[in-house]
């Protein structure tokens, strides 16, 4: 990948990361852990790979995105703020009742193609797009984020034989492994590896990466426009709580929201990282 | 001799019509095609029908996914599972973003027979109509089934409807000026004693005990409620001031279904007797499905002493 890209990515990921501990602090609730985890899979997808236009939120053509985990509401919404679906100041009202950031992920947020929340729902819808757009011809490409957690669900193996039943390769979902749910290690709490095996034995052609490495996420994104006549899954192994030291790996952060001392620690990290990045 | 077909079979013809006219139509089921009579569409339109195995919860998420690119799908499964089974999968991803998906419950209530409990499903119309902005729906018979099929497809919103499995005497075609609207019931009689609301099959049931009681010189209103939610509190109101108590019957649990729903909405305005007929709280069981129902109390003379009752009650 180019420099100037990669460093494109790495400033708007970090832009990402700061507002989102910023709306769950300034909410007092919020999932930081498992948004911050994902961001980097999230960034590419909006500004390097997915067919969207902000101003056109509803076009017909345009790919798909799904967080099936949607609790990390604020890694999509600052994505689709930096975007341009919807000012970032709207990202102010996250959770309160004034507004109309929601605490999941809700279709009545600009750029939101899918209400998700419930666990293991969202996978599927996302294979019905896919589905609708074999059916119509077209092309555009749907693309959704499941939690390793969240893969426990059996409705996410029924969407699973359903994708490779429909030979849906403009599907490509992507299971953010960040080892850690709200109960502790995935690893403990049920353990679901190895999930490579467990997706090539539904049919689906699986892709390994580093998930913090932009190089390797769009190469694998780019894999899976490449696969014909099945869908892709892209296993991106990353660090929950990614980019906040004290929030790095520690399960304890799947649901919580930063004190004021805790988020001005959080902020200079964020911000001194930005700074580096831009030079 | 009028028509005697099961509302599912009426279904899986109105399907196959309805498709001729709107390509954005799509038919799910969940390996029960034969039985819940989509097969014909299935075969009729190939492209536009998705067997999703037994996997309910992922049929329900894909015709929402289908719905958010502007199809019109019918996902349909035995109300158990349909309405079960699936019930967050609905209430989530198809009612909470108002997406355009028609659930379909077949083989509803005790008439299953011989398949017994597991499979007589007498809760859907509670917890489909607790779901905010789910429309209910229990068609009585064939051509009835008919216009609420293509109703549903022209509702824009969700919606649960159920098929019943038996054969039922066609009846409401023979009405005189009888008209289906979604929402609105139907008045098959006109009575003054009292009035019996009934929804899907207890329909022909409520008739043949509004006979009975004409007999001895009582006079029932019967009211065909094809649509549970939203009830038709006009009517519900217009009955309870001038007759002056109530019967529903549903073949269903007695508590949140049809009973509930028209319970609720009197108590608030005109409270009048409603006594509530339906299945009593309890499973059912297997056997065949007349001897089921009779053994359950599903039987017009059961209406009618309810219908009694409910006299005996007014002030």
């Amino acid at each position: 990948m180019e420099n100037s890209k990669l460093q494109a990515l790495a400033v708007n990921a970090t832009k990402a990361r700061l507002l989102a501990v910023q709306m769950v602090h300034d909410a007092a609730s919020g999932h930081p852990g498992g948004s911050l985890s994902c961001l980097d899979v999230l960034t590419t997808l909006y500004f390097d790979v997915m067919r969207v236009d902000p101003q056109n939120p509803h076009d017909p053509d345009r790919d798909r995105f799904v967080m099936s985990k949607g609790h990390c509401s604020p890694a999509l919404y600052p994505v689709l703020a930096l975007k341009g679906f919807f000012p970032v100041e709207d990202l102010k009202q996250f959770r309160s009742i004034d507004g109309h950031m929601s605490g999941h992920v809700e279709m009545h947020v600009p750029g939101v193609d899918m209400s998700t929340g419930s666990l293991g729902q969202g996978i599927s819808t996302a294979v019905g797009m896919a589905m609708a757009g074999k059916l119509d011809h077209k092309d555009y490409r749907v693309y959704a984020i499941l939690g390793d957690g969240e893969v426990a669900e059996g409705q996410v193996w029924e969407a699973m034989l359903a994708a490779s039943k429909y030979h849906l390769d403009n599907l490509c979902a992507c299971v953010d492994v960040n080892g850690l749910q709200i109960d502790g290690p995935t690893a403990e709490v049920m353990p679901t590896e190895p999930l490579d095996k467990k997706f090539e034995a539904f049919g689906w052609h699986v892709v390994t990466i580093d998930g913090h490495d932009y190089g390797q996420i769009e190469k694998a994104f780019a894999e899976a426009a490449a696969t014909k006549g099945q869908p892709t899954m892209i296993l991106a192994k990353t660090v929950k709580g990614k980019g906040v030291s004290f929030m790095e790996n520690d399960a304890g952060w799947h649901g919580k929201a930063p004190n004021d001392e805790q988020y001005a620690q959080a902020k200079a990290e964020l911000e001194a990282k930005l700074k580096e990045l831009e030079g | 001799m009028a028509e005697k077909l099961a509302t599912r079979a009426a279904y899986g013809e109105s399907l196959v019509a309805l498709g001729e006219k709107y390509p954005d139509l799509l038919v799910f089921d969940a390996d029960l095609a034969g039985a819940t009579m989509t097969k014909a569409f299935s075969k009729a339109f190939p492209d536009r029908f998705f067997d999703m195995g037994i996997a309910e919860a992922n049929m329900v998420g894909v015709a929402a996914g289908m719905a958010a690119c502007g199809k019109k799908p019918f996902v349909t499964t035995f109300a158990m599972f349909a309405a079960g089974r699936a019930w967050e999968q609905v209430r989530n991803t198809v009612c909470y973003p108002h997406l355009n998906v028609k659930v379909v419950g077949s083989h509803g209530g005790l008439s299953v027979g011989e398949d017994g409990a597991t499979h007589q499903c007498i809760e859907d119309f509670a917890i489909m109509r607790a779901i905010p902005g789910m429309a209910v729906l229990c068609p009585c018979d064939a051509h009835e089934m008919r216009l609420a099929t293509e109703a549903l497809y022209h509702y824009d919103g969700p919606a649960y409807m159920r098929l019943g499995r038996l054969a039922v005497e066609t009846v409401t075609d023979a009405i005189p000026g009888y008209q289906f609207q979604l929402g609105k019931a139907a008045q098959l009689a006109d009575g003054k004693d009292v009035t019996i609301i009934a929804t899907g099959m207890m329909v022909q049931m409520a008739l043949k005990a509004a006979e009975l009681l004409r007999a001895e010189g009582v006079s029932a209103r019967v009211l065909d409620m094809h649509t549970i939610k939203p009830l038709d509190e006009e009517a519900v109101l217009a009955a309870a001031r001038e007759t002056g108590c109530i019967v529903t019957t549903e073949e269903a649990n007695v508590l949140g279904g049809l009973g509930g729903a028209v319970s609720e909405y009197l108590a608030g305005v005109c409270p009048v007797p409603v006594i509530r007929h339906g299945v009593r709280d309890e499973f059912g069981r297997s056997g065949k499905a007349p001897l089921v129902l009779e053994a359950y109390g599903l039987r017009p003379e059961e209406i009618a002493n309810c219908a009694r009752k409910a006299i005996s009650l007014k002030k």
